[in-house]
């Protein structure tokens, strides 16, 4: 039971990093297309600055949480996603030096640079995210003794690419949201025209994404087991839909929320079709983990439950204070044309 | 280069750049907290001053800090996968506290702390400060308990090949972690006092915002004498602790090689690690080293040759980290004594404030030395007694790990670079008019 408890926290973890950071590293990767002028870029900076430090802070609660409660998952989906996690890694040190450095120094080169840094390390992290998603909900070549058959090329798979492509469209859709949120005037304006823009594409992605997982996957066979299960793709195809409707009603908060539920379905579909299993493996179905097979300790999957049931429902009410204090309380283009 | 060592290359560069940051977050947090907090109840706009101008430097430090620090979280799974499915279930689970008690407090509060100038009741503004003081210091705690469980393991039973949790209680109480805590958290606050020491002396020989650094100058002398003389007595107690759980570490720490009673400790001392003995033993001070471990001059203090090479930490760096951390210590004294008298008019002895602003990296290198003290010390062991570092790497080609390496080196030296030289440039700039920073 504990170890059943501890998949689904393990997957609300995940999905609430993808909700939270989504919109920041959709926001940096859309830099370019959003700005033109220098301030506007501060703007952008801006509408992540309060938030996107605790955001990925959920990545690591993420991680560590795997390491507490899945040590054996943990050790193995480290190991064998070496490369691609350490990429994910120096994407994400460049993404987050970039917000300190930027303002610091006056000259354009200087801010160029940082800028370059945040969109290239917002890009590359939502991209590897979804390709490394992508592979485990197909399945990584593993062996009974956790050793991965491939490398880099392996995971680049037509499959793990094409995660990688809806995450990028998932994140920048939520992130273009955000700005429309954050910001006032024009630059609301181009956050509203890109997420308007790209939506057909990510509803064409989504649908593919869909589609291809039937023959690349068995993520559907849950549901067929389990059919409350079928409520994830649903969140998913019902938040996509509400999204280009409160888009069109621009009504940014509920477009928020939708894109939200977009995210969260999808991140449940693939989740709750691994179930049992959190790294499958494509070699040999006898060699894949799962909640069972590499859990913790009843004592330290108790004591961790206690903890996380006391601080988890903490955190989220200060960030849900923190966001809502902020979203109204900061003027991101006023911010940004004081230079700050 | 086997894998293994690549690892350790890797995790070592990981470790020590990561630790540059660290202790000034920690000690700088809680000093800006007190400035703001005398600011908030004096009014005295001197103390907002320095609260914004030692934030400004805080937030540079800080993000790095940050950026740096999940490299370590990954660096277990990536490069330790064996450590890893061994520990998880207690060091894995330390972590995972780590993250949700306290990382997610001290990011979360130095944004609203940052954004929120001007903007949160004063009050709130003020708490939220203290709230990053705290976090960082619970933070602090995690992690060290994660590693005093690796230097003196307790509360586990060994089942199915990995080490799994029996007593939660004695693993997060255990006296080898509250020792090990109060000497590192120590060592945050001495390296923080004197980083403000040595800037506000380097403005006070310019005589640039003269008013503003003496009030920093005067306090940070009384603190970091505090700290100074409570780290060398308290890292006194460690010794005991080390005779007591790590005898070879405290050895190889002493260059001690056979077990005696009523062992003498050297003022001068060379090892000769090939032929275990020191070619060098002079200013020989009788029995000091069986007193200071023990409290009893005729106690026996055990030596390396009492296990077999194999099981012995290297010698040379040990002995050296730790011969030069305990020489840093007592110049730390020294340097705030000598703060401590003029910390009523500094601006009267300039040659002091030539001197201190070149103190600032000192703490810095007695906090890695100490580290390398803990850690080295601690080999071939990576859980001490129960796990090599030889069988602890990940199942993973070196290529790829020597490739990382090469990465971490040259973004790291660059984040470096970044950081020393804005910190400098910040530093040199002085506290802003508080016109222009509201409130």
């Amino acid at each position: 039971m504990l170890e059943i408890i501890w998949f689904v926290l393990w997957g609300v973890l995940w999905t609430v990093y993808f909700l939270t950071d989504g919109y920041d590293l959709g926001l940096g990767l859309l830099m370019p297309f959003l700005s033109k002028e220098d301030w506007e870029r501060r703007a952008i900076f801006n509408a992540q600055g309060p938030f996107w430090d605790a955001n990925e802070v959920w990545l690591i609660t993420a991680g560590g949480v795997t390491f507490a409660a899945f040590p054996k998952t943990y050790a193995v989906m480290f190991s064998s996603l070496y490369t691609p996690l350490l990429m994910l890694l120096f994407a994400l040190i460049f993404r987050g030096i970039s917000f300190e450095m930027r303002s610091k120094e006056p000259f354009s080169w200087w801010r160029k640079i940082w800028d370059a840094s945040m969109t290239g390390g917002s890009f590359v992290a939502a991209l590897l995210l979804g390709v490394a998603f992508a592979n485990i909900f197909k399945g990584l070549p593993l062996d009974q003794d956790g050793i991965l058959h491939g490398n880099l090329l392996t995971l680049l798979n037509p499959y793990g690419l094409l995660g990688g492509v809806l995450f990028v469209l998932m994140f920048a859709i939520h992130g273009a949201i955000w700005l429309t949120i954050m910001a006032k005037g024009s630059l609301r304006e181009n956050g509203y025209r890109i997420a308007v823009l790209l939506w057909p594409v990510l509803l064409a992605v989504a649908v593919v994404f869909l589609i291809v997982t039937a023959f690349a996957t068995d993520l559907y066979a849950n549901i067929g087991r389990w059919p409350f299960l079928a409520v994830f793709p649903l969140l998913a195809v019902v938040g996509l839909l509400c999204v280009r409707l409160f888009l069109a009603r621009r009504d940014w908060w509920k477009a928020f929320a939708s894109s939200a539920a977009f995210i969260g379905g999808a991140a449940g579909f693939g989740i709750a079709g691994i179930y049992p299993r959190l790294l499958p493996s494509s070699l040999d179905p006898a060699a894949s983990l799962t909640a069972f097979n590499s859990a913790s300790s009843t004592l330290t999957l108790s004591i961790m439950l206690g903890v996380v049931l006391v601080f988890i429902p903490i955190v989220l009410a200060y960030q849900v204070w923190v966001h809502k204090k902020f979203t109204s309380e900061i003027d991101v283009e006023a911010l940004a044309k004081t230079g700050k | 280069m086997d894998a293994v060592f690549l690892s350790r290359l890797q995790f070592a560069i990981a470790t020590y750049f990561h630790f540059i940051f660290v202790p000034l977050t920690i000690g700088l947090s809680l000093m800006i907290a007190i400035f703001q907090t005398t600011w908030y109840r004096t009014d005295d706009a001197d103390y907002l001053r320095l609260t914004k101008f030692f934030g400004k430097l805080f937030l540079i430090n800080f993000a790095i800090g940050i950026v740096t620090g999940i490299t370590l979280e990954f660096q277990f799974g990536t490069n330790w996968s064996r450590y890893s499915m061994f520990v998880g279930d207690i060091f894995g689970s330390l972590l995972a506290i780590e993250a949700s008690v306290a990382f997610f407090l001290e990011s979360t509060f130095i944004a609203v702390w940052f954004f929120g100038w001007n903007r949160l009741p004063k009050k709130l503004h003020l708490v939220s400060i203290w709230l990053v003081a705290i976090g960082s210091l619970i933070s602090a705690y995690w992690i060290l308990v994660a590693n005093s469980w690796m230097q003196n393991p307790v509360g586990y039973v060994i089942r199915d090949g990995r080490a799994e949790l029996t007593d939660f209680f004695a693993v997060i109480f255990q006296p080898y972690a509250l020792l090990k805590i109060a000497h590192t958290v120590g060592a945050t606050y001495l390296t923080a006092g004197f980083f403000v020491l040595g800037i506000s002396a380097w403005h006070l020989l310019r005589g640039s915002h003269a008013q503003v650094f003496r009030k920093a100058f005067a306090f940070a002398s009384v603190w970091t004498l505090v700290f100074s003389v409570f780290l060398v007595a308290q890292g006194h107690m460690n010794a005991g602790s080390l005779a007591d759980k790590q005898p070879i570490k405290l050895a190889a720490m002493e260059a001690h090689w056979e077990t005696q009673a009523g062992a003498p400790m050297h003022l001068l001392q060379w090892p000769d690690v090939d032929n275990e003995k020191n070619a060098i033993e002079a200013f020989t001070i009788p029995k000091l080293l069986s007193f200071l471990a023990w409290h009893d001059g005729n106690a026996e203090v055990q030596g390396l040759k009492s296990v077999p090479l194999a099981d012995r930490p290297p010698v040379l760096p040990t002995f050296l980290s730790f011969r030069a951390m305990v020489g840093l210590a007592f110049l730390f004294i020294l340097l705030s004594a000598w703060a401590f008298i003029n910390r009523n008019n500094p601006g009267q002895n300039p040659l002091m404030l030539k001197i201190l602003p070149w103190a600032i990296p000192l703490p810095y290198i007695a906090n890695e030395l100490g580290w390398t003290v803990a850690e080295v010390g601690r080999q071939p062991w990576i859980v001490y007694n129960l796990m090599r570092t030889s069988d602890a790497a990940s199942p993973i080609s070196s290529g790829q790990v020597a490739i990382s390496s090469v990465a971490f080196i040259l973004v790291y030296t660059l984040l470096g670079a970044a950081n020393i030289y804005l910190l400098a440039k910040y530093a040199r700039k002085g506290p802003e008019d508080v016109h222009e920073i509201g409130y």
